[in-house]
Parts: structure tokens; C-alpha cells; sequence
């Protein structure tokens, strides 16, 4: 029952063959069992989801029951949950109970799905391989030594391991999409604007959105048709219409021009995964797809530009945690100086504090110019390459990320080597556009995922090329061994 | 040889009823902290809205100093870290704010006037409160001003005087009430000013160095803060010392200015724009709606007081230094058959010198503009004289009635019947034979002191025209 994906689940609630509260039992009895040796889950809220499953199962007794309803789900601890504990993976949060839901979460209780509890993740979402949580470095369920990426590492372990069918995440330079890859699981970052931030722990306000993370392009579809949407708390939400991500998924793809990168195939790509992706994209010429060459000039601006855009808005969107009004606070301060330094100090960890520090230097008087400013330009001509590009192709595909998981303390030293794995990610998000990871084979026992870019707001397009994908492969079908 | 540059920042509350960022109250006075939500706690994950109202009240205050509109602003985020400031930024206006160069003309006491420049004017968010006192060595914060919506109206460097200043501040105050975009109450600090000041010897081109006097918050504060500044900058100047740039502190108990900060302690705020809202964005069409409904301003007001009431400049200045004057004044007018003069004269006269003497304004004045109305009434239709209606108005001030009861219970009704003033003349010449002979004599003065002399007999109360006539007569003859 574990390994069926939302849709399986949908219509085995409807047609009876479970109920909610059966199904909800089935996963917290495996995270009790699994979830330990993953360290997937940071906050398990077992009575709280069989009293949701219960409601839900009550909910489809009265006929009031929508296609997600008694759907259990995990949510990245980056969301809000109104009196659930909220860590962000932080020691600064380790004490904070929110009082409200994030508009993510209060939409997919509305929707009547059950939160198994919160997932795992890099602290504040800084990091790509899930090993500056606080609470410890995940495993990825493929290969226990291995990351499972970042920094949604807890939400691709506990979807890949198949301890919930389908769980959140937020992706700010590709922290859905590399670990979607890294786990062998279907991500999708939407268009920003497209779900609301709102009670979403900011990492850099102009980068995040959050998106599903499943199994199949067909949950990805039913997720977002309940997350998508305006929200009058977030000014940065688009009130544009929603339509079915579900209606078009079938559509044919014959005649699809496909958008191949070259700056997408060159150095510091791994060989192996390269072929994987070539597989893919025949895969693609297979179905009617035409495969065009077309070229990013500016997307070697793209780490460097994210370097500093994302740093800065840090350092500023993280001076909240201060210790004065929640959150951690360090023992006997001695003045408000003291109170601040030791607080921050301590509650931080390094990564975090790394990027707060380079952010604070590019946004400082004398240096605003030369990096916040230069920032701003080259995010705009990364922008205008992809809408050259949009001119001649109707998607753009590559790989997630150069390589397959790498072991566990392999990049932890070197900040730059581990920045380079979301080199084919981060463009994406200073573009704003909708980006989606599918798994595409294996290299070494561990997954690949192809990369499939799409022009704003045409969700329904890569959610139909993904699941055009999905129907002729069965690569999102396999499950890591050890946890069947 | 000294001379005197001074430059304001005004912060005038916007009178919206929610905050400029959230949808929580900005009601002044509530218990600590039960006006701040998620919102303004700066709780993770929330994000700030813009209230829309503000733009339209910062539009107004442009449209009426003549100012650029900019029709696309920018907010952006002031950094630093303060108990008080939860976010730790304070989300401001920087290099694109909603009002952009205007100017106002301020009057100064030798009956002229000036011009004095307004480089901007920028949307912003205020910060909570810090409390010292009875946390014994802790602070405690209120947050329930956090958020309040702020315009921030900076001047330029064109005031010479304390005086001067005053009067900018005054103008001001006057506008913005006028345009109902803040209730410009002082002691709750809706209106309140930081002012720079530096001097130099006359005649040279560059300013001297200058120092910020934070939150000052009356208009009798901001002239004794700033000329105690300037004696001491000139001071230090004159016993050959340098003026350091600086935050000082005004101490009304004390009148001195005290450092608080110096600008190498001054912090690097890292102004960049706020990524968690979008610039903000105006129409041709909607400005042109904003401007069609501009109330009329002060200055519109006075021109028209003196041109339809015939009004000395002084007096109309003086009612309209307020909107509450100017609707008093006008209703005034209104419920009166008397001339508009003296209507005028009532209002900054006696009326005004009670207001003072109750420590009351003319909004809460225990009679009301009808009520004084029908008094005036009564001096306009001779059945009291002047002298009478102030003992009159007195008694309505106390509550004893209206104008007539008061007249009528009182006796205070003026005597007209000719018989009977010229019964108490007589009385009068009869008892006073040398200055009857004084007056004959030519000496008209002595006619004051028998008109005198005939009131005192009548208490008052006969018509003081026809006591002069009769006495002319009956002198004479």
C-alpha cells in the first residue's frame, strides 16, 4: 500500500478499498520503523495525522470529500504549522511552535490532506546536500553513504524511501529540483509568483516558491492544482487564473521543440549522467519531440550572480532571529550587544553565518554598486537569454545537477565544489521560471534526473512532456531496495 | 557675524486605521502589545502588504506642496538591529521615494514671507517602543506602534532661524491637517520633528558641520532646541573648537542637547529594495482623481477669508492655522447675522484667550460656534454692547445657559430708551459742576469721563452711542 502514489491513493479512497485513517497508519508505522535511520523526519505528528485521517474519512462519509482528501503528505520544516513545532533545520528555531499555518499548508488542509509530520532539510535552505541541518545530515534512501541533495533532502528521502507519497518543498537556486534528481524522484518549482510565500521561512525573497515533490508528474499535476493560486498576503503572488494541471497531461508532444543547452553539456558535467540524459532526450525524438541546439550565453553568470543576490537578501531576511522575541536566545547575556552576538552566534550554524556574512558585505556602503547592483544587471541578462531562447523552442531540457549523489562529508570542505551542483538549477530561479526534475536512469545504482525548463507560467506544458515522459519509461517506478 | 542653517525632518503619522504593512490596528493608547499581529511581530514566514491608503495620502501631501508625484516608488529596507525593530529592518523609501521636490511658503513675524524647499517626502514604517523604567535593569517593548504608517517630509537647508523653523513646522502642520492625512497630535507624537542644525560666519558659501536633534516633538521644543544648539556650536566655534557631526538629544527639563552618537558610531544601514513588494505604481488618471478631490488648502482658505470676509491677514492667518479654527470660524459666520470682523475678532480674541487660560482647543470649546453665534446676535441687534457679551459669554462658558437666558435672568438687556439715559445724564451733570465748566471750557476730553460715569451709573447697560450723543447735547446746550 506504501508504494502508491497520490493518484493510486486518491482513487483507492474513493473507491473505498481504504480509508484515510488505514493508509495513514500503514506510513506512520513505517516512519516508526525507517525514518530514524534516514533522519528524514525532524517532527513526527502521529496523533495529529490519525485525527486528520479521521476527519477526512468522515469528510468522504458525508460526500464532501476532493480528489486529495485523507491524502497523507509531509511538509518541509521551512512552512509554518500552526502549533506544530517549526525549525527551518535551525538550532535557532528548535523552540518555536508557530502560531499560524503557512498559506501552502492551510491550503492542503483545506484540500483535506494529512501532514505526517515535518521533514528534514538544510538550515534556513542553505546548502545543497542536507548536511547543514541541525538536526543532522539525511541519507539518501538509493545509498545510505550518499546525500540526498538539498536542501528539500529530507522531502526527496521521505517520498524516495516511500515513507509518505508526496511531501513539500521549496526550491530557491534548486533545492527541489536537485534533490528530486539526487532521490529519484519527480520536483517541480513553479513559476515564482505562482504559490504563496506567505508562512513560507524566507531564505531570499526574490528566488523561493515552493513546489510538490512526488512520484509522478501526474502528483506533481494534482498538487499544484491545489497549492497554485493567489494569496493577498504575498505581494509577490500573481493573480492569474488556475487551471487543471491534470486536463492536458495526456496531450500528444509530437512536433515539441525541445531547447538543449549547449553551456547545459559542457565541462564538469559527469560523463555518465550526460549519456543518461542523452537516453532520455531520445527517448523524447522517440515520441515526435524535435531536439534543438540553442545556446544560454550569459548562464556562467548564474552561480556568481546567485552568490550574491541570495547572501544578500539573507542577511537581511535573518536578522529577525535576534533572541529577543522568539526563537533561540543564549544564557545570562550581559547587555544587548552581548545578547545579539551570542545569540546569533550560537543559534546559527556555519553555513548560514557564511552567507549572512557575505550578504551583508555585498549589500555595504562602498560594495553596493560593485556586486548588489552588477547582480541585478546579470540576473536580467540570464533572464533575456531564456526569452531569446523561448522564441525558437517550446521547452528547454539538461541535466539537474553534474552528478549523482555524492557521499556524505565529500564537499562539506569546500563551499565552492558544493555551490557547483545546482549550476544547472540556479539560472532557473533568477529567471523566475517554472523547472522540473524527472528521473531518468541510474549511474552507479543512483539516480539521474533530466531537467525540464518551461516558460512562465506554462506549468501544464512541462507537467504534460514530464508525464509524456513517464508513460514509455519506468524510471520514477523504481524503488531503493532496502525500502520495498 | 554668526549665521544659522537649520534643515527638518518632519515625521507626520498617516491617520490610516490599520498599519501600513498589516491589517492590525493603529489605535493610539491600547495596553502593550495587544495591537501588534504575526505580521508586525516580524514572526518567520510573514510578509508585509501594502495598505493602499497610504499612497493615496502621500499623494495628497505632494499634490499640495507642488511637488513631483513619482509615478513609479520604490520601498526599500533600512537595516540595523534594535529590540524595538522586529524585522531588524525598517521598511522605508531610499532612492525612489513617492514625493520628490515641492516647497511651501512659510510667513515670517515681520509680515513677509519665504519660500522654504521640500527635497522629499518617503512612506515608512514606524518602529515599536523601547521602555527603561520599571523592568528593574531590563527593557521592555511595545510593539503596538511597530508599523505605523510615517511620511517622512525632509526639507532643505533653508531655514535661518529657530523662528523660522517654527514656522516651517507650523505650515506643515497646518497642510497635513488640513488634508486629513494626520491628526497632528503632538503629545502622542503623531507629528514630530528631527531638526539639523549647523552654523557658519556670515557671508560663507559652505555649511558648517551639522548636528541632528532626534524627536522633538512641540513647536515651542523645536525653538528652544535649536537656539540652545546654537549657542553651543557657537561657543565651542568662538573658543576655537570644531563642531563633531552628531546625533544630539534634546532635554527640555534640562534645555540642553546631549550627544547620542557620533558619525563614526553611526551604522551602515545597507539600504537595498525590498524584494517582498513590488514597486509601487501610479496612473496620470488616478492622480488627476486625487488632485480633483483636494480639500481647500490653508492658503487657498486665508486668501478667500480676507477677499469674502474682508479679514485683516493676521486674523486669517490665525484661523486658518487649523482646520478646527477655520470650521469654527465659518460656522460662526453661519449661525451670526453679525459682521465677519467681529465674528473674526471674537475667535482669536476672547475666545481664544479662554481656550488658553482652560488649556483646551477650539475643537473641544465649551461653547460652540451656535451658541456664540447667538450672542453676537444680540450685540449686532443692540441688545447688549460688547462689554456685556464678555460677562455674558463667561456665564455660558461656566454652563449658566444661552445667550438670552443669560441676558435675560441676569437683566442684562441694554438700556435704549432715550427718557432714561438722559434721567441718569442729568444726574450725572448736576453732580458734577467743575468738569460741566471744564467741558464748556473746551476741554473735550472730560467727555470720556462723563460717559464713563454714565455707564458705571447704568451698569453698564445704556447704549454707549446714544450715552455719547445725549451727552454731546445736553453738554452743549
Amino acid at each position: 500500500m506504501h508504494s502508491k502514489t497520490v493518484a493510486e491513493i486518491s482513487a483507492g479512497l474513493q473507491q473505498g478499498e481504504f480509508s484515510s485513517t488505514e493508509i495513514t497508519q500503514v506510513f506512520l508505522d513505517r516512519i516508526d520503523r525507517l525514518a530514524e535511520g534516514l533522519n528524514c523526519y525532524i517532527t513526527v505528528t502521529a496523533e495529529q495525522a490519525l485525527e486528520a485521517a479521521r476527519k477526512a474519512d468522515q469528510l468522504r462519509s458525508q460526500g464532501k470529500a476532493g480528489p486529495l482528501t485523507g491524502v497523507p503528505i509531509a511538509h518541509k520544516d521551512i512552512f509554518c504549522t500552526q502549533g506544530v513545532k517549526t525549525t527551518c533545520g535551525s538550532q535557532m528555531l528548535d523552540n518555536f511552535i508557530s502560531p499560524y499555518d503557512a498559506a501552502v499548508v492551510e491550503r492542503l488542509n483545506d484540500a483535506g490532506m494529512v501532514m505526517l509530520g515535518k521533514t528534514n532539510m538544510d538550515e534556513f535552505a542553505m546548502g545543497s546536500s542536507n548536511e547543514t541541518s541541525y538536526f543532522g545530515p539525511v541519507k539518501n534512501p538509493w545509498d545510505q553513504k550518499a546525500v540526498p541533495g538539498g536542501s528539500s533532502g529530507g522531502s526527496a528521502s521521505v517520498v524516495a524511501s516511500m515513507l509518505a507519497p508526496v511531501s513539500t518543498g521549496t526550491d530557491t537556486g534548486g533545492s527541489i529540483r536537485q534533490p528530486a534528481s539526487l532521490c529519484g524522484i519527480t520536483g517541480l518549482k513553479p513559476t515564482y509568483g505562482r504559490i504563496s510565500r506567505f508562512g513560507m521561512i524566507a531564505f531570499a525573497s526574490s528566488l523561493d516558491q515552493a513546489g510538490p515533490m512526488t512520484r509522478t508528474a501526474e502528483d506533481a499535476a494534482m498538487m499544484l492544482n491545489a497549492m497554485a493560486g493567489f494569496d493577498d498576503r504575498d505581494s509577490t503572488c500573481v493573480d492569474k487564473e488556475v487551471p487543471d494541471y491534470t486536463a492536458n497531461l495526456s496531450d500528444s508532444i509530437k512536433g515539441l521543440r525541445i531547447g538543449l543547452p549547449t553551456e547545459f553539456f559542457g565541462e564538469g558535467l559527469d560523463p555518465a549522467v550526460a549519456d543518461t540524459v542523452q537516453a532520455a532526450l531520445q527517448e523524447y525524438e522517440k515520441m515526435g519531440a524535435e531536439l534543438v541546439d540553442i545556446s544560454l550565453p550569459n548562464s556562467g553568470l548564474s552561480v556568481p550572480t546567485y552568490y550574491v543576490v541570495a547572501p544578500a537578501e539573507c542577511s537581511s531576511n535573518l536578522s529577525r532571529f535576534d533572541g529577543v522575541r522568539f526563537g533561540y536566545r543564549c544564557d545570562s547575556p550581559v547587555d544587548l550587544e552581548d545578547l545579539y552576538k551570542r545569540s546569533r552566534g550560537e543559534g546559527f550554524g556555519e553555513e548560514v553565518k557564511r552567507r549572512i556574512m557575505i550578504g551583508t558585505y555585498a549589500l555595504s556602503a562602498g560594495y553596493y554598486d560593485a556586486y548588489y547592483i552588477k547582480a541585478q544587471k546579470c540576473r536580467r541578462l540570464i533572464s533575456d537569454d531564456f526569452k531569446k531562447a523561448y522564441e525558437k523552442v517550446d521547452v528547454i531540457m539538461g541535466p539537474t545537477a553534474p552528478s549523482v549523489a555524492f557521499n556524505t562529508g565529500e564537499k562539506t570542505d569546500d563551499p565552492v565544489s558544493m555551490y557547483l551542483s545546482d549550476i544547472y538549477t540556479i539560472a532557473v530561479n533568477l529567471a523566475g521560471l517554472p523547472g522540473m526534475s524527472v528521473p531518468a536512469g541510474f549511474v552507479d545504482g543512483k539516480p539521474v534526473g533530466l531537467q525540464l525548463i518551461g516558460n512562465y507560467f506554462e506549468e501544464s506544458k512541462l507537467l504534460n512532456v514530464a508525464h509524456q515522459y513517464q508513460q514509455v519509461t519506468d524510471w520514477h517506478k523504481q524503488t531503493p531496495d532496502a525500502f520495498k | 557675524m554668526w549665521e544659522t542653517v537649520i534643515g527638518l525632518e518632519i515625521h507626520a503619522q498617516l491617520s490610516t486605521k490599520s498599519k501600513i504593512f498589516s491589517g492590525a490596528s493603529t489605535a493610539y493608547g491600547a495596553e502593550p502589545n495587544t495591537q501588534a499581529c504575526v505580521i508586525d511581530l516580524g514572526l518567520p514566514g510573514v510578509l508585509p502588504v501594502l495598505n493602499k491608503e497610504v499612497v493615496f495620502m502621500a499623494a495628497r501631501f505632494g499634490l499640495a506642496i507642488n511637488a513631483n508625484v513619482a509615478r513609479r516608488s520604490i520601498f526599500a529596507r533600512k537595516n540595523y538591529f534594535y529590540p524595538d525593530l522586529p524585522k531588524g529592518y525598517q521598511i522605508s523609501q531610499m532612492d525612489h521615494p513617492i514625493v520628490e521636490t515641492g516647497e511651501i511658503e512659510i510667513n515670517l513675524e515681520d509680515g513677509s514671507t519665504k519660500k522654504v524647499g521640500v527635497t522629499r517626502a518617503h512612506l515608512e514604517e514606524d518602529a515599536g517602543k523601547s521602555l527603561h523604567e520599571d523592568f528593574q535593569g531590563m527593557t521592555g517593548v511595545d510593539l503596538n506602534r511597530a508599523g505605523t504608517p510615517l511620511l517622512e517630509i525632509v526639507s532643505e537647508p533653508d531655514m535661518r532661524s529657530a523662528k523660522e523653523a517654527v514656522a516651517y513646522m507650523k505650515k506643515i502642520h497646518a497642510l497635513v491637517t488640513f488634508l486629513e492625512i494626520c491628526d497632528g497630535n503632538m503629545q502622542e507624537g503623531s507629528f514630530r520633528c528631527d531638526a539639523n542644525v549647523s552654523v557658519r560666519p556670515k557671508g560663507q558659501a559652505e555649511y558648517g558641520t551639522r548636528a541632528e536633534l532626534k524627536n522633538i516633538n512641540s513647536f515651542k521644543f523645536v525653538e528652544k532646541a535649536i537656539n540652545i544648539e546654537v549657542e553651543r556650536q557657537i561657543d565651542i566655534l568662538e573658543s576655537g573648537g570644531s563642531i563633531v557631526q552628531e546625533t544630539r538629544l534634546y532635554d527640555a527639563d534640562k534645555n540642553e542637547t546631549r550627544s547620542m552618537r557620533s558619525k563614526e558610531e553611526a551604522n551602515d544601514y545597507r539600504y537595498f529594495p525590498d524584494p517582498d513588494l513590488l514597486p509601487v505604481e501610479i496612473s496620470d488618471a488616478w492622480l488627476d482623481e486625487v488632485k480633483a478631490g483636494l480639500p481647500e488648502l490653508p492658503q487657498q482658505k486665508k486668501a478667500r477669508f480676507i477677499e469674502q470676509y474682508g479679514l485683516k491677514v493676521d486674523d486669517a492667518d490665525v484661523l486658518t492655522s487649523s482646520p478646527s479654527q477655520a470650521n469654527y470660524f465659518e460656522a460662526l459666520v453661519a449661525a451670526t447675522s453679525a459682521d465677519a470682523k467681529l465674528a473674526a475678532n471674537w475667535v482669536v480674541g476672547s475666545l481664544a484667550a479662554m481656550l488658553n487660560k482652560d488649556n483646551t482647543d477650539i475643537a473641544n470649546s465649551p461653547v460652540s460656534a451656535e451658541a456664540l453665534g447667538a450672542l453676537l446676535n444680540r450685540i449686532a441687534d443692540n441688545t447688549i454692547s460688547g462689554k456685556i457679551a464678555k460677562e455674558v459669554v463667561e456665564a455660558m462658558w461656566q454652563g449658566e445657559g444661552s445667550a438670552d437666558e443669560i441676558i435675560e435672568s441676569r437683566g442684562l438687556k441694554q438700556i435704549t430708551d432715550t427718557g432714561a439715559i438722559e434721567a441718569i445724564i442729568d444726574e450725572i451733570i448736576a453732580a458734577n459742576p467743575e468738569q460741566v465748566e471744564q467741558f464748556r471750557a473746551g476741554k473735550d476730553k472730560v467727555l470720556g469721563f462723563f460717559v464713563g460715569q454714565v455707564m458705571k451709573a447704568s451698569k453698564g447697560k445704556a447704549n454707549p452711542g446714544q450715552v455719547n450723543q445725549l451727552l454731546k447735547q445736553k453738554l452743549s446746550s
